[in-house]
Formats: C-alpha cells, sequence, structure tokens
C-alpha cells in the first residue's frame, strides 16, 4: 500500500508540472521555483507533512518535498534557538541534500560530455 | 548567381526526410572538437573549405567571406574563418541570416566589387539551446510550441552571371524590424509570421507580382505552429494560400517520428534545406521561380531576462533560373 501511494502522489505532483509546461507559458525554471515555494508554504500551514505520512518518498523526493524540508527545519530551529533559527535551519536541514548535488553534479560532469536526446 | 553550393548538417537532419539530399552528414555532434561552439564552427569550416574544393578555386581567389551565425560575438563564424586566411564580414539576422548573406553577396557582385564571394551560415542545436534557453545539461522539458534548432551549416558560391544556366538572385527585398509584443522564446514561429507576412506583401507590391509569379513561396523556419499563423494572416486580406507555400522548418524533420516539437529552426534551417533541396531541383528544372522567406527572432538571453517582447524580421529572396 506505501508503494502504491507513493507512485500514486508522486506522479499527481510530476501531473501538475506536466500540465504547467503544457499549458501555461511558465518556464521549467518558474515552475520548479514555483514547486518549491508551495512545499515550504504548505509546510508553513503544516499540511505537507500529511501528505508525507500518506506518500513517504512520493512526496518528499518531488521538488515541493525540498521546500518542506527548508520549512520544517526553520521552524524546528527557531524552537530549539530562537529568531536566529529561521534563517539557519532550513539550510542545515537541507545541508546533506545540496552538498550531494554539488558533490555528484560534479562528479558526472567529470566523467560524462552532454549529448542532445 | 548562385554558382554552386555546399550543405553539412548533423545526425538528426541526416535522419530526416531530407537525407539524401545533404552533401555531407557528420554524425558526431561534438564533430571531433571539445564544445558546442567549436562544433559549430567546425561545421561552418568544412562547409566553406568543401566548397571552395568542389569549385575548383584555391582560397585567395575567394574574396570575401559572408558569415552569421546564432551565439554571441558570431563565435562559430569567426572559429570557422580563422583558419581560412580570407577576407571576411560578419553578419547577425538570426535565423534570417541565409538570405542577409545571399542577398548582400549579390550586391556586392552586382556591384562589380567582388568576383567570387562565399555567403554561409551555420546554426548547432546544443550551441543555440545553450545561448539562447538552457545549457542541455539541465535537461529540460520541451514545450509543444518549441521549435528543434537544426544542427548544419550551408555556403553559397556567388559569382557574376556568366552566361550558365544556374539559378539567380533577381530581387533581394530587405525586411522591417517588427514587434507584436510576443516574449515566448519557446514559441519563435508565432513572432516571426507577421514578419514573413509583411515582407511577402511587400515584396510582391514592390514587384508587382502576384502568388502566381512564383511556383514556390518557401518560409523559413516558422514550423507547424508559425505556418498555420501565416495563413491565417493572409487569410483576413482575404487571400487562401496557396499550398505550394512550404515552410523549412516543416520539411527538414519527420514530426511524427522525430520528437521535433513545432519543427526546425535556426540558421541552417532555411540554409541547408534551400542549398540541399530546392537548389537541387532548380538545377534540374522542377522549380524556375522561387522565392524563399526566411525569418530571424532577433532575441537575447539577456532580453528576455528583461522581459522585453521579440522583434523580428524576414528578407525575401527572389530566386529564377532559365
Amino acid at each position: 500500500m506505501d508503494y502504491i501511494m507513493a507512485f500514486v502522489i508522486g506522479g499527481l505532483i510530476c501531473v501538475i508540472g506536466q500540465i504547467l509546461i503544457d499549458k501555461t507559458k511558465l518556464t521549467s525554471a518558474r515552475v520548479l521555483v514555483l514547486f518549491v515555494t508551495l512545499g515550504a508554504i504548505l509546510q508553513g500551514f503544516g499540511l505537507y507533512q500529511k501528505l508525507i505520512d500518506i506518500a513517504g518518498a512520493g512526496a518528499t523526493v518531488p521538488l515541493p518535498g525540498f521546500g518542506y524540508s527548508l520549512a520544517k527545519g526553520a521552524i524546528e530551529e527557531v524552537k530549539k534557538i530562537g529568531f536566529v533559527g529561521a534563517f539557519t535551519g532550513g539550510v542545515s536541514r537541507t545541508a546533506g541534500g545540496i552538498a550531494a548535488a554539488v558533490f555528484f553534479g560534479y562528479i558526472i560532469a567529470l566523467i560524462f560530455n552532454p549529448k542532445s536526446k | 548567381m548562385i554558382s554552386d553550393c555546399f550543405t553539412v548538417v548533423g545526425k538528426k537532419e541526416g535522419q530526416g526526410p531530407l537525407s539524401i539530399f545533404f552533401d555531407m552528414v557528420i554524425e558526431d555532434e561534438y564533430a571531433g572538437q571539445k564544445s558546442w561552439e567549436l562544433a559549430e564552427g567546425k561545421f561552418l569550416n568544412l562547409a566553406i573549405s568543401k566548397l571552395i574544393q568542389k569549385s575548383g578555386f584555391s582560397p585567395d581567389e575567394v574574396d570575401l567571406i559572408l558569415s552569421g551565425d546564432l551565439l554571441n560575438q558570431l563565435s562559430s563564424s569567426h572559429f570557422a574563418a580563422r583558419d581560412l586566411d580570407i577576407p571576411f564580414i560578419g553578419l547577425y539576422g538570426a535565423c534570417s541570416t541565409f538570405a542577409l548573406s545571399v542577398g548582400l553577396a549579390c550586391v556586392f557582385v552586382d556591384g562589380g566589387f567582388a568576383k567570387n564571394i562565399i555567403a554561409a551560415t551555420s546554426s548547432h542545436f546544443c550551441s543555440a539551446e545553450k545561448q539562447f534557453r538552457y545549457p542541455l545539461e539541465l535537461g529540460c522539458q520541451r514545450p509543444p510550441t518549441a521549435q528543434w534548432t537544426v544542427t548544419g551549416a550551408a555556403s553559397f558560391l556567388i559569382k557574376p552571371d556568366d552566361g550558365t544556366n544556374k539559378p539567380k538572385v533577381t530581387h533581394f527585398t530587405v525586411g522591417k524590424i517588427l514587434d507584436y509584443g510576443i516574449k515566448d522564446p519557446n514559441n519563435m514561429g508565432a513572432c516571426m509570421a507577421p514578419a514573413a507576412f509583411d515582407t511577402i506583401t511587400i515584396h510582391l507590391e514592390d514587384t508587382k507580382r502576384d502568388f502566381g509569379y512564383y511556383d514556390i513561396i518557401v518560409t523559413g523556419d516558422l514550423g507547424y505552429v508559425g505556418r498555420k499563423l501565416l495563413e491565417e494572416l493572409f487569410k483576413k486580406e482575404g487571400i487562401n494560400l496557396p499550398f505550394e507555400l512550404f515552410d523549412c522548418g516543416i520539411l527538414m524533420f519527420d514530426q511524427n517520428t522525430q520528437d521535433t516539437g513545432a519543427g526546425a529552426s535556426g540558421c541552417a534551417a532555411s540554409a541547408c534545406v534551400f542549398g540541399g533541396y530546392f537548389y537541387k531541383l532548380m538545377l534540374q528544372g522542377t522549380f524556375k521561380k522561387i522565392l524563399i522567406v526566411p525569418t530571424g527572432a532577433l532575441m537575447s538571453a539577456s532580453t528576455v531576462q528583461l522581459g522585453e517582447s521579440i522583434p523580428v524580421i524576414a528578407h525575401a529572396l527572389s530566386i529564377e533560373v532559365e
């Protein structure tokens, strides 16, 4: 059941992205920013956590999951160390993902050359 | 007089419906170079040097090269020309560069300022994506109205009329810059259709000709979206576009099997389709009078970021053979 919900919810998030690209004039970069911001706002109201409880990685892996982590990290850190936490919390919580992206991006760029599809 | 031409295209173009018409197909997108910009320069350099070889000239018999491409500061044209040791003028007309370089070369020759001129142009899918949209590494989704930049280069040898029965440029109608406020760089066909409409109308007025005069009127790279819009523009004027009006952007790829969205674009679209296909058909006598109208969308990455609308242009060449 977990797998099915992850598949359905993750797929639905991607469907929304595809519709935005096909039906609106939004560029993919704007859709990306929109999704991250949306994830952060939803978690600001505590809503994205509910989606993750249902879908697991189906909700954390797509882009809004990154926004969720930023918001959740900021909120937790504010509770621990106060106001400054709003600035440090989000980045601390997502540091692993960001560093991994830079590291693996660099490695892959060393190994492969880009090609057209 | 367009005495000869040479076309070089990439792998995808070489698999398209016109594959048998191109002089040379290079399977490697990098053309043995280390970057897209150098690869595009290599394509163009090959198109020019093979044309010189083919026509039996030595490079110092060529008086001038007129060439342009889509990159910042015409990088690939300059890379292509730096090994050639031939006087060079760079031109920018985005995807309309083919008409610009051939038209101006004819003006030079007709005025007696030069005897042998090579008019050339190139584009490359990968360098154009990087220049105008996103680098390929980002793996962006392409919207359905986006066009596929042709990887290729074409060069044309322009000489004074020596009486041989080769296609001759009889008129060169220089277009005006228009801007209808369209901002979407992923929908260039729609931007450019009004420019093609304007230039075709003005050309026919100037020369007091009508559609029937030409065997075929070919637009540059409007693609499926822009071509449809052009039909609507003419319909508003009460003119039903004759089906003979073809578009190089539609002819280049097979939309159904090659996943090229709204059709081909880029300097090489009109240049390679004319040089590879129509030029040969004119030599065979299939077509005797062609009006070719390449269009250009004159945006840059910075103007898109500024949120500016896209200025467009179209030039027309009337080409005839006896």
